[in-house]
């Protein structure tokens, strides 16, 4: 009888306050924590549930644009990977910013691109993600690369030739060959997409030009030199980790979250371990380093968006987002946050992070960006036949035929 | 079961009433059947006339038959087409073999051996189709540790860096490979239970004739379950024709690996084009009909009975 009365007062509590779901990405269980933490704050006004979207972005991506496309209540907030937000904001799939979540002082400049469409902030940065080149400091010093100053992929390359090691790049067929592929076309001065905001009938492609073919000659060399390893067509970030804490590890651009998983996995490649900002394609010009992370939007069809928003200003605060990159290894959006002791002390490489965070590059944002994405993808896989007289001309050609709806993907 | 032509004209009042009860017993299952089944069809031919992407709802227009002219005109579709074709021949043909091997050693294995034969090989049946594509995956991929390469290191001229994921030819077999492990039980129970059918007797008057065993398998065992094989065969090539979870965990489509299932939807689920990728499953159901109507009209399959008639 008791327990019963107990449970009947618990759900009182419970019906009183309504419960706001939480669509997150798997992580380390920090965002769990955020949304308990912000329940706790919110002293009854709403309650926090998380609910755990697929592993990989597009499939995060296909999960939310389909319920979102049939209008599904249950989508209050969101964590949303930066380039799949124009194709959500386009159609009004996503609530419009408050007032008061619009200020984006302090906030690095990459998240807050990242964040917008159409010159608006469609979503609330929460983190930001950014690739660092990481190398073994033994490695550098025996090919005497000076590594305070920046590097260039023709730098790592020839260290990787002599030495006979291998380099640590994203060759599969999924979201990070893309990656890779914007870092190399932004950092040699050009972009994948020049005018992001036209109909898909009249975009235009920044690939088949001097940037391009830079982008596809490294590619292609590591690819048809075997510097990447065997598995280099196969292989992912955590791939990457395998390889570069292998006997021929030598560079790799990834991101931060190998530190802790490196450090936790073998301290004796953590004392080995250097950090430096994205290597340049062109000496003369700073690198465009890779960019991502995680927005929070709040769904058009939510029941409540005011608390949704609410719970979203929660969230975002600096001291949740300095707890969440020591617990998870997820950096900061808000510039404030690197400055905690504890960031300092987990993550020594946090300085560069978020410089390389200024620098970053981010892809393409066009509602478009999934065919632009898997078309890159089709065209400059495996990496081995990657082609700079071939592969940017066949490829820009390809994916304008798609988006005109004359090929299949 | 012998319904004969003359009866049909004039049925007893008794037949009437039995075929009544039929219906009512049968009928509301049969209902269903139709609704869940054409509807959705029915949505997918429908849907499959318009330019429709589900991220642009606003922008919803009627193209008639174009996206089929779209997608018969591109050479990814016969690609895929092609890809699907040689992955159902070749896992067929593997399949009827070793399922025919595995019926015969159930059949004939002594009988306190027969219960655990039967197990063994219908363990890799009982396992999820995407479970066993991550452990084949997994078992391959060298990127996270697969062990394949080292077992087949002793091979002279094998080479133990070799990425399966990274060709088309080395993905195909690793795809063919599981596919086959997954079920090959399916149709070896299929042979087993026409092995059954085929009576004794018929093989003890063949053997007492002189023949030898390879001639009473010739001629007294396989004319016998030439039913059993070709609904075996009918049912695993329309299966295998719709093949899925292999590809989309194992390589998702690259190196021109994608088969039409993982074509269709990589465009309606992946793009959100609904209209293209219906036009895809329309066309990926047509084939399926095709199979079928070739297996039931050309080689006589008849699947009320199981007998050829």
């Amino acid at each position: 009888m008791r327990a019963t009365r107990v449970l009947a007062a618990a759900s009182v509590v419970a019906l009183a306050a309504p419960t706001l779901t939480w669509y997150i990405n798997p992580d380390d269980g920090g965002q769990a924590r955020i949304a308990a933490a912000c329940t706790d704050a919110a002293d009854g006004a709403y309650r926090i549930e998380t609910s755990l979207l697929p592993r990989d972005a597009a499939s995060q991506r296909e999960q939310l644009a389909r319920r979102l496309a049939a209008g599904d209540a249950s989508l209050d907030i969101m964590s949303l990977d930066p380039p799949f937000i124009p194709e959500l904001a386009e159609p009004g799939f996503l609530d419009e910013v408050p007032e008061e979540l619009q200020q984006t002082d302090g906030i690095v400049q990459g998240a807050v691109e990242s964040a917008s469409w159409d010159g608006e902030l469609v979503t609330v940065p929460f983190w930001a993600n950014t690739q660092l080149l990481w190398y073994r400091e033994s490695v550098a010093e025996q090919a005497g690369l000076d590594m305070s100053q920046p590097v260039t992929w023709d730098d790592i390359i020839s260290v990787a030739e002599e030495q006979d090691l291998r380099l640590g790049v994203q060759g599969a067929l999924a979201e990070s060959l893309t990656v890779w592929i914007n870092a190399l076309v932004a950092s040699a001065g050009g972009q994948i997409l020049e005018n992001p905001e036209a109909s898909a009938d009249d975009l235009r492609l920044g690939l088949d030009t001097d940037a391009g073919r830079a982008a596809a000659d490294i590619i292609g060399r590591i690819g048809s030199e075997g510097l990447g390893g065997s598995g280099l067509p196969t292989a992912d970030e955590n791939a990457n980790m395998n390889l570069f804490q292998g006997e021929q590890g030598s560079f790799m651009v990834n991101w931060p979250f190998v530190w802790p998983a490196m450090t936790g996995a073998d301290p004796e490649i953590a004392d080995d371990l250097g950090w430096a900002v994205y290597p340049r394609v062109d000496a003369e010009t700073p690198a465009a380093p890779p960019v991502g992370g995680i927005n929070l939007g709040v769904g058009a069809f939510s029941d409540n968006p005011d608390l949704a928003w609410q719970a979203v200003a929660c969230i975002v605060q600096p001291e949740n987002q300095s707890e969440y990159f020591v617990t998870d290894g997820n950096p900061p959006s808000n510039a404030a946050a690197y400055d905690d002791p504890r960031v300092q002390e987990e993550f020594p490489m946090a300085d560069t992070i978020r410089e390389s965070l200024d620098l970053g590059v981010p892809r393409p944002q066009t509602p478009y960006y999934n065919e632009i994405s898997i078309g890159l993808q089709r065209t400059w896989h495996p990496p081995t036949a990657v082609n700079p007289d071939s592969t940017p001309a066949s490829s820009s050609e390809f994916i304008l035929a798609v988006l005109r709806g004359e090929r299949l993907l | 079961m012998s319904t004969t032509a003359p009866q049909k004209t004039r049925r007893s009042a008794r037949a009437r009433a039995e075929g009544r009860l039929g219906w009512m017993l049968a009928g509301p299952a049969f209902v269903i059947m139709l609704l869940v089944t054409m509807y959705p069809i029915g949505q997918a031919l429908f849907d499959s006339m318009f330019s429709l992407r589900l991220t642009a709802p606003d922008e919803r227009s009627f193209v008639f038959f174009d996206n089929y002219r779209v997608v018969l005109g591109d050479p990814a579709f016969w690609q895929s087409m092609g890809v699907t074709l040689f992955i159902t021949v070749v896992t067929v043909l593997l399949e009827l073999i070793l399922g025919f091997l595995l019926a015969l050693v159930m059949h004939r294995a002594i009988k306190k051996l027969r219960g655990l034969a039967r197990t063994a090989i219908l363990v890799p049946y009982g396992i999820i189709t995407v479970v066993a594509a991550f452990a084949w995956f997994y078992a391959f991929d060298i990127n996270s540790g697969g062990y394949v390469n080292n077992w087949l290191s002793w091979i002279p001229g094998f080479n133990p860096e070799l990425n399966w994921f990274a060709e088309q030819g080395t993905s195909l077999v690793v795809i063919i490979f599981s596919e086959v492990w997954k079920t090959t039980p399916f149709i070896s129970l299929l042979l087993l239970s026409g092995l059954a059918q085929v009576p004794g007797d018929l093989e003890e008057a063949a053997k007492v004739d002189g023949a030898t065993g390879w001639e009473v398998m010739r001629r007294v065992i396989l004319p016998n379950m030439k039913a059993a094989i070709m609904v075996a065969v009918l049912f695993r090539t329309l299966e295998a024709f719709r093949i899925f979870d292999n590809i989309y965990i194992m390589t998702g489509g690259a190196n021109d690996t994608e088969a039409l299932s993982l074509l269709a939807y990589n465009t309606s689920i992946g793009r959100l084009e609904i209209g293209l990728g219906s036009a895809i499953s329309v066309l990926l159901f047509l084939s399926v009909l095709i199979i079928a109507a070739i297996f039931i009209k050309g080689f006589k399959v008849d699947l009320a009975t199981g007998r050829n008639s």
